[in-house]
């Protein structure tokens, strides 16, 4: 199933009403290029089980890496991905734009 | 974020109500406000003008980096026909993320086998239209033909504002629908919001074809302020 932003909302919900550890990670800021807008999301589990996008796959890997520490930690985190031939950049977006991804967990 | 801030945000959408959370990101710091609420807000001026936009996004709110989570009830199709077109339309609808509804008095057409998976009312457009609510957020599309059917439905569409009001049709078929439309009392502006002849005009044949015509259209108009041309 393709999930569009209204039943991923739904599902960290009912994620977290399980008793999961839940993190929301969310588009706040693009430049360029970005592959998702602002306001984009991706929920995660403790587990790492997630669902939505915050790119096209090029940098959930290591949202999903930093929402399991948030999960742990409860300290929401600012995450900011760049071009992948950046060297400051860890983990790169290939189309050459630029976001930042805001996560937070969700406090059952 | 609290649960009960996310549960809050699910249902006001679920009611096809806007609803706004703001997120102070230097301490994660969150308040969810619903439409009526945003008034009383030290902050409502910036809120309404992100509302109208319905985009979310940072603003400075007294010299502090926020992000808002600007939630606009979701776009939804209401379709007037349970004709072929809709058939294909309904599932690629879906897939692209619309919520469909189906209306046709007529059940020999509006039957569940042939519209699995997809909210189907086999009533008049006076009676299902005003207890599902028509809305900006709406896109509308009238697919009979039949004037009886789609005319009553086009008056409620453009008396809502649905954000894309689309009616099949020749070209003979719409100079009489805007006679009558006339007569019914809407003038130029509200008649040529009208998309008729419906769809992109990508020379489209079959019912499936039509269908693909119909939801791009659909998808420029909510999109226009993306596009390249």
């Amino acid at each position: 199933m393709i999930a569009n932003d209204n039943d991923i909302l739904r599902e960290a919900e009912a994620w977290t009403r399980e008793g999961r550890g839940v993190a929301l990670a969310t588009v706040v800021e693009t430049w360029g290029s970005a592959p998702r807008p602002v306001g984009s999301h991706l929920v995660i589990d403790a587990e790492g089980s997630f669902l939505g996008s915050v790119s096209g796959g090029c940098v959930e890997g290591a949202v999903i890496a930093d929402a399991i520490d948030v999960i742990e930690s409860g300290k929401p985190k600012m995450l900011e991905f760049g071009v992948a031939d950046e060297t400051a950049w860890q983990v790169g977006l290939s189309c050459g734009g630029r976001i930042r991804v805001y996560v937070e967990r969700i406090d059952g | 974020m609290k649960i009960d801030h996310l549960a809050l945000m699910n249902e006001e959408r679920a009611a096809r109500r806007a609803a706004i959370l703001v997120t102070r990101l230097e301490d994660g710091a969150q308040r969810l406000l619903r439409e009526a609420e945003i008034d009383a807000d030290p902050a409502a001026d910036i809120l309404h003008e992100r509302l109208r936009k319905g985009k979310s996004g940072i603003v400075e709110i007294d010299g502090a980096e926020h992000f808002l989570t600007v939630q606009v009830p979701p776009v939804r199709i209401v379709i007037i026909g349970a004709v072929h077109i809709s058939q294909a339309f309904a599932p690629m609808a879906k897939l692209a993320g619309f919520d469909c509804t189906i209306i046709d008095p007529r059940t020999a057409f509006a039957s569940p086998e042939r519209f699995p998976d997809v909210t189907l009312l086999d009533e008049w457009p006076d009676d299902a239209l005003p207890r599902i609510g028509l809305d900006a957020y709406t896109a509308f599309v009238a697919l009979t033909h039949d004037p009886k059917i789609d005319d009553p439905a086009l008056n409620a569409a453009l008396t809502a504002q649905c954000f894309y009001i689309g009616a099949l049709g020749s070209k003979k078929t719409h100079a009489k629908r805007v006679d009558r439309l006339r007569e019914a009392g809407f003038d130029e502006t509200a008649i040529g919001r009208i998309h008729a002849p419906i769809g992109l005009d990508i020379g489209a044949v079959s019912p499936a074809e039509i269908a693909v015509s119909i939801l791009g259209e659909i998808i420029a108009t909510l999109r226009s302020d993306r596009r390249r041309t």
